[in-house]
């Protein structure tokens, strides 16, 4: 039980930070961004990169990754949203677009790394473990439960404390009025791709080094699972994917536990589907207002 | 032209069966709805198909395509009924929820043998039969523009609130446009499980129902034509490129899936209403160019 627990905040830890990121571009831009899981997966290929071929520490490599998956996130608002902006109906035609990006970032990762998997050389992370009552802590396990936390609260304080939170808040709010107060839009869009697209990043390098096996496909299933989050936790709401992440985690685990471990996906989206049709806004997300 | 014809038979199949799985995605799109659950009708039809060979083979092909046409379109009903009120994005979402529950429901499912699938099954989608399908789709989707029904459709797709405020009744439109499109898909996958042998979980994915709507959106949604040709240019322009990437030194799997994000990036970008803008648009430009 305790062990379950456990098992199921880190495991919850890692979707959350993949869907703070996901949620904190579609509060922004009312667009859902499904190259989110590419730039997930391109991280944890670059950090690998880095640590096989320039032999660089993980923990040089990690915070390489996250900067790598920021700008990642740049260039991808500059080529698939900016160009669409004030079209109508741009919020499908952006989901579109960012599907081909997810898409051409899937093909560059199978060129280089192959469609196989690939995992990380032995010993790049210490192999330490802890035996607190019956159950099994590892080293690795702390450290991604931590890292994703810190980054969590890093991004919350961002938002709420500082000049720049403000701002993304109120692009978020009402993109129009922010301009005519002198917020530059496009700028705010662009660092919330960039945080988003780091913080994707993070949970890609954490995923990698938690399960070790990657494949340029590995981001489908968390995308999916990222989903499910974002929508329990109220579209747009940072706290709320927070929460929500660690709620579908610890479900997760429980599910493989006591129903049988081919039923854990089906977990995630029954729960999604619930909550779409019960409560559209999630756990915390705000009643939208119908635009004409 | 025989040899060519041999050479190149299941591509040729291929054209039509994905031309008929992005004629699904385009019937909801005609009313402005995105619902990507079309990979789950799809695998609906193609196990009910199987199934129905596999146990049954005295019955009589044309009955089993069409019980692989009417079951998918029945299971939309329910679905539909909570599914359709959502907007957008959210309809999107949904509708991925129920493309993966279905998944890995036949995963789950050991009757079907799981994540296996079912094998050997005889191949009896012969090409005359496959390409009447996709005649009777087209004709039954153009007959819709410029009817009572089809106007119905536009008025939805450009404000849902406007048509509902001149009477039309949006939701039963809706889930009549959803209904078709899952008898569509699934009629496609019993199409394909008698002309691959095999039906299996996996390839009834996420990455199904993206190839169908990509195909759908790069050929042009406005009119019922340019989800056929959408899938027609993306099933063979890869085969004719394939040599040139070889010789690059490229692997045929990532150029292949490196050409369609390209090419749905640039059509999304500079030809938003698909290929077949395309000559409207050379005409139009040329015309600026004279005067």
């Amino acid at each position: 039980m305790g062990q379950q627990i456990l098992n199921g905040l880190f495991v919850g830890s890692i979707y959350a930070l993949f869907a703070v990121g996901y949620t904190l571009v579609f509060g922004v831009l009312d667009i859902l961004n499904l190259a989110h899981q590419a730039v997930f997966m391109l991280c944890a290929f670059i950090a690998l990169a880095l640590v096989e071929s320039l032999h660089l520490s993980i923990w040089v490599a990690l915070p390489l990754a996250i900067l790598a998956g920021g700008l990642i996130g740049i260039g991808l608002e500059r080529l698939a949203f900016r160009p669409l902006r004030g079209r109508a109906g741009s919020n499908i035609s952006g989901l579109i677009s960012s599907l081909a990006m997810a898409t051409v970032f899937e093909a560059i990762a199978a060129q280089i790394f192959g469609p196989d998997i690939s995992r990380f050389p032995q010993g790049t992370f210490p192999d330490v473990q802890w035996h607190p009552g019956e159950a099994t802590v590892s080293l690795l396990q702390i450290c991604i439960a931590g890292i994703s936390v810190l980054l969590m609260a890093v991004l919350t304080w961002l938002l709420q404390r500082t000049r720049l939170g403000r701002s993304i808040r109120a692009v978020a709010e009402n993109p129009r009025a922010a301009r005519i107060l002198g917020i530059d839009v496009d700028k705010v869009i662009s660092v919330s791709f960039f945080l988003s697209s780091a913080l994707a990043g993070a949970a890609g390098v954490l995923f990698g080094l938690a399960f070790n096996s990657m494949s340029p496909d590995v981001g489908r299933s968390v995308e999916l699972k990222g989903l499910a989050v974002i929508i329990l936790g109220g579209m747009g709401s940072v706290p709320g994917a927070v929460i929500a992440g660690f709620a579908i985690g610890l479900v997760e685990v429980f599910t493989v536990a006591h129903v049988g471990s081919s039923y854990r996906d089906i977990v995630s989206f029954a729960v999604l589907f619930i909550v779409l049709v019960a409560r559209p806004r999630g756990l915390f997300g705000q009643i939208a207002t119908r635009e004409a | 032209m025989e040899d060519f014809y041999l050479a190149y038979q299941s591509l040729i199949a291929f054209v039509g069966i994905n031309s008929l799985l992005a004629l699904s995605v385009y019937a909801t799109l005609s009313c402005g709805q995105l619902s990507l659950a079309n990979a789950g009708f799809m695998a609906i039809g193609a196990y009910t198909g199987a199934l129905l060979t596999l146990h049954a083979p005295q019955v009589p092909f044309a009955f089993v395509l069409m019980a692989s046409a009417a079951l998918p379109a029945i299971v939309a009903v329910p679905l539909g009924l909570p599914v359709l009120r959502l907007r957008g994005v959210f309809l999107a979402i949904a509708t991925i929820g129920f493309g993966e529950v279905v998944r890995l429901g036949f995963v789950n499912w050991d009757y079907t043998e799981g994540a296996i699938g079912l094998v050997g099954i005889p191949q009896r989608t012969k090409p005359w039969i496959l390409w009447l399908c996709v005649a009777l789709v087209v004709y039954l989707l153009g007959r819709l523009r410029g009817s009572r029904t089809g106007y119905a459709l536009e008025a939805i797709r450009e404000d849902e609130t406007a048509a509902r405020t001149m009477g039309i009744e949006t939701t039963a439109y809706k889930m009549a446009m959803l209904c078709l499109g899952a008898a569509i898909a699934g009629l496609a996958g019993a199409l394909e499980a008698h002309f691959t042998f095999i039906v299996s979980p996996a390839g009834y994915g996420f990455g199904r129902v993206v190839d169908m709507l990509v195909q759908a959106v790069v050929g042009g949604t406005a009119l019922f034509i340019g989800p056929v040709v959408g899938a027609t240019f993306l099933t063979i322009l890869p085969e004719i490129l394939r040599e040139l990437g070889a010789r690059v030194g490229l692997a045929p799997g990532p150029f292949r899936l490196f050409l369609n994000g390209v090419i749905l990036l640039a059509v999304i970008l500079y030809l938003p209403d698909g290929i077949i803008s395309l000559p409207k648009r050379l005409r139009s430009s040329r015309k600026r160019k004279a005067a």
